[in-house]
């Protein structure tokens, strides 16, 4: 075993250049190849749109980046998204307070708090499930999803909040800015992204958390006897994870300023495969949120394209799903032989 | 070397010899030219502690592995194995100390799986049930073909491997640890079974710690140590000493007690119980204690409860009753990581699964334990890190490309140290090594034990466990003796090996 690890670090190849720098280069491809094809894909405004698209995939995927490392997956950010832009729409439309009389309208603020709070709690439920039930990550947040999605509906009867914009009598405008405004020209979508990015690749390079993160993700006994409080991480990645779905689900809820309760179905799986393609292991412990951004941007920027230069949708499908196999088969080659030890 | 090959100590046909068999694996020299022969209807038995390279030759001959250098010979005959099944066409098998079986299947199920007997409408069920019933009989074993293999005992279950083994007429069966989770009556059976076995002519090649145990089966003796084959003789030759000899070898040095002033307890256990998951006491009743500058060894055979009583003190297992004290501080209620912060340090058995993050750096496994102590605010220090990391390659001696190299190019030894290296970076004032020398080559066990005699000079108190008696007689100032939960006996280091294994249970006849 130590031979081959001794002849791979060897020699500087172009394979294995091209193997660790995959997400980068199959992103910079994509870029090459419809700007090749379409005038319209290589300009200022259409990047600033896709990104703005890409935003919520990004930030669910750095939930599901800390779950992953950590061993575990997360299947109900999807619904928690629904479920928080429900949520957060129902305070828009006012909350309804039959004993005292009054119907209260929060202030914008209070809203997005409220509802980021509502998303962290449902996301510790799934980490106390896996940490102290012992439920495996699969089945907790299986069901977990399945009853987000139900209270969703069930608070909506089914049906959309529409027109979340708020009005200036009742103080509670400003929903749409999440959206819709800019920021020295950039989506406020993409710098809630970037600025997620940042602290979560602070969090996991420089920080204590961030060590034992990887540590129990990589061998749990191991980082257990070594005095990491292995339950907490575990706890702690679920909440965070149930927490940016929340910000997820606003960013969404205000770009359309509307919050439906099928909002986000299957944005779990697309989350899952940015973080796959940006090359963390689904076993645990390896991966970082630089892979896992262009793992986003692969997916929103491949599919967008495919858009632009009108491939049927079904399509868009194919080649998607094409793109993660293709991203599984590459974290077996890089993973496969050296992760194995006698 | 005492090496006693002779040509053919019994005039009984050799059906399957080693000629200068070697193995390695890189720069590591697992098996170094064995030379011996299997009679047949005999049984030979390999002696040899840990490491030595027992399981490596048993591979070999029953085709997983194939040897570097040097020859199989079937019947007279040279062979190489491609796979174990080609071996077992052959007729050799091996029964594995962890039993393959799967333990939902029926008896029947288990003994045919792979190579279901067909019908005309699918497998042919009554007639594999049938050829089991024969199977038992032979073995005069009442065990029905349709029972679930997880209702049987384990004794039973060891049973239907060899039945297993029997049903493709397997000429040679090769046991490894076969009596080691067996009561005193199931190893009566199993071996009134080796002699039945015997008698029809099948060769059994068997491996055991329990020297005494297996001194009463063997017919001929193989010892090894280091990958060489120091011994080899007939039964009516040797004795329980002449195998210790040749196991351990007289010039084998690992240090002596260091001359460290003992001073204050340091840890005190009292009237410590562990029970298993079915209430069963591991650890029972038991009491200890150790002085700071004191290094206490635990000897003990496999299941002797070692690693429940050190794995209960760093806190990963829960005792049913006792004290723990630390330092006139009882820890009982501490989770793991607060007995750490304390001065308590654990350095696991298995240093794969327990030990080592395979994912991370030789410099991220060293620091893991002492995250803290690099942490300023809300962030690590890379600074203080890599001065923590330096001071630990270089204080426990790790051969290493660097902090950054990946943990899995060190050698086991190497990675052990990094394990130890790990908890001494917590700054303990008592550090529990559990088997700390397993899989490790001689050079790096002597530096393993430099590092403890160099530990307790400086106050350091240590308890470190072993199962090879050797190792009791190196830096350890008193020996620890235990046998099925309890402390069998106590020993200062001018003790015996012969007194060790008897206190052990090791030299009980079965």
């Amino acid at each position: 075993m130590s031979a081959t690890t001794a002849a791979k670090s060897d020699g500087f190849s172009l394979g294995r250049l091209l193997l660790e720098g995959r997400a980068f280069f199959a992103l910079i491809a994509i870029i090459a190849v419809f700007s090749f094809l379409s005038p319209n894909y290589f300009t200022v405004s259409n990047f600033l749109i896709m990104s703005s698209q890409v935003a919520i995939y990004g930030i669910l995927s750095i939930g599901m980046l800390l779950v992953i490392l950590n061993g575990g997956i997360d299947l109900s950010v999807g619904s928690i998204l629904a479920l928080c832009g429900v949520v957060a729409g129902a305070m828009m439309q006012g909350v309804t307070l039959e004993w005292a009389g009054v119907i209260l309208y929060p202030p914008v603020w209070a809203v997005v708090v409220l509802t980021v709070a509502v998303g962290a709690l449902v996301g510790a439920l799934n980490g106390v499930l896996v940490a102290f039930f012992k439920v495996p990550p699969f089945v907790a947040t299986l069901g977990v999803m399945y009853v987000a999605r139900g209270v969703a509906l069930l608070m909506t009867n089914g049906l959309t909040y529409n027109n979340l914009r708020g009005s200036e009598a009742l103080g509670n405008t400003g929903f749409n800015w999440l959206g819709f405004n800019r920021l020295w020209g950039i989506p406020i979508s993409v710098i809630v992204l970037a600025v997620v990015a940042i602290l979560a690749g602070l969090m996991l390079s420089r920080s204590a958390f961030g060590r034992w993160l990887y540590a129990s993700g990589g061998n749990e006994r191991a980082a257990e006897l070594s005095g990491v409080p292995v339950r907490l991480v575990k706890i702690t990645v679920y909440t965070v994870s149930g927490a940016l779905a929340a910000v997820a689900g606003l960013v969404l809820a205000s770009q359309l300023t509307s919050a439906g309760p099928t909002a986000g179905t299957t944005y779990e799986l697309t989350a899952i495969a940015a973080v796959v393609i940006g090359g963390a292991a689904l076993t645990g412990g390896r991966g970082g949120v630089r892979g896992t951004m262009l793992g986003a941007f692969v997916i929103g920027f491949l599919s967008a394209g495919l858009v632009i230069i009108g491939v049927s949708s079904y399509w868009q499908t194919v080649f998607t799903g094409a793109v993660i196999v293709l991203a599984v088969l590459m974290n077996s080659i890089q993973y496969g032989r050296g992760g194995r030890k006698s | 070397m005492s090496a006693q090959t002779q040509g053919a100590p019994d005039a009984a046909e050799v059906v399957l010899a080693a000629r200068n068999v070697a193995k390695s694996y890189g720069n590591v020299h697992a098996l170094k030219g064995v030379n011996f022969d299997i009679h047949r209807g005999q049984v030979t038995t390999l002696f040899g502690e840990n490491g030595a390279g027992k399981s490596t030759l048993m591979k070999i001959l029953s085709g997983v592995i194939r040897p570097t250098s040097g020859q199989i010979i079937l019947d007279g005959q040279p062979v190489s194995f491609a796979s174990a099944n080609e071996a077992r066409d052959r007729g050799i098998s091996i029964i594995h100390q962890e039993l393959s079986l799967a333990p939902n299947l029926s008896v029947r199920d288990n003994i045919f799986m792979g190579r279901e007997i067909r019908g005309p409408l699918g497998v042919d069920f009554a007639e594999e049930e049938r050829q089991v019933r024969l199977l038992m009989e032979e073995l005069e074993e009442e065990i029905d073909p349709l029972t679930p293999v997880e209702e049987l005992r384990l004794g039973q279950q060891q049973i239907v491997e060899i039945a297993r083994a029997l049903s493709v007429d397997s000429r040679i069966l090769i046991m490894d640890e076969p009596t080691s989770a067996l009561s005193a009556s199931e190893v009566e059976v199993l071996f009134k079974v080796i002699r039945d076995l015997t008698a029809k002519g099948v060769s059994i090649v068997y491996i055991s710690h329990h020297l005494e145990e297996a001194l009463t089966i063997t017919d001929h003796a193989v010892v090894l140590r280091d990958g060489t084959m120091t011994a080899y003789a007939p039964r009516a030759e040797i004795d329980l000493d002449w195998i210790v000899r040749n196991m351990v070898g007289e010039n084998y040095d690992l240090g002596s007690p260091p001359d460290s002033a003992r001073r204050g307890i340091a840890l005190s256990i009292r009237g410590l119980s562990v029970p298993d998951a079915t209430g069963k006491d591991l650890v029972r009743d038991l009491s200890l204690d150790v002085r700071a500058g004191e290094i206490v060894c635990i000897y003990g055979l496999m299941g002797a409860g070692r690693t429940e009583l050190l794995e209960t003190c760093a806190g990963r297992l829960r005792a049913s009753a006792g004290e723990i004290v630390l330092e006139g501080q009882e820890i009982s209620h501490l989770s793991i990581a607060e007995r750490i912060a304390r001065g308590l340090a654990l350095v696991p058995e298995d240093r794969q699964r327990d030990g080592l993050v395979q994912t991370m750096s030789v410099g991220q496994n060293l620091s893991l334990a002492s995250i803290r102590d690099f942490t300023r605010g809300l962030f690590t220090s890379r600074r203080a890190e890599r001065k923590l990391i330096e001071d630990s390659i270089r204080s426990v001696t790790v051969k290493t490309a660097g902090g950054a190299a990946p943990i899995g190019s060190l050698s086991g030894g190497n990675q052990q140290k990094v394990v130890i290296g790990k908890m001494l970076a917590t700054k303990p004032r008592v550090i529990l090594l559990d088997e700390p020398s397993r899989g490790i080559d001689i050079g790096a066990k002597a530096e393993v034990f430099r590092l403890l005699a160099e530990g307790a000079r400086q106050g350091l108190a240590v308890i470190y466990s072993t199962s090879e008696v050797g190792e009791c007689l190196s830096v350890a100032h008193r020996i620890v003796v235990m046998h099925k939960g309890r402390i069998s006996a106590e020993f200062d280091s001018t003790v015996t090996k012969e007194k060790i294994m008897a206190a052990s249970g090791e030299s009980v006849a079965a």
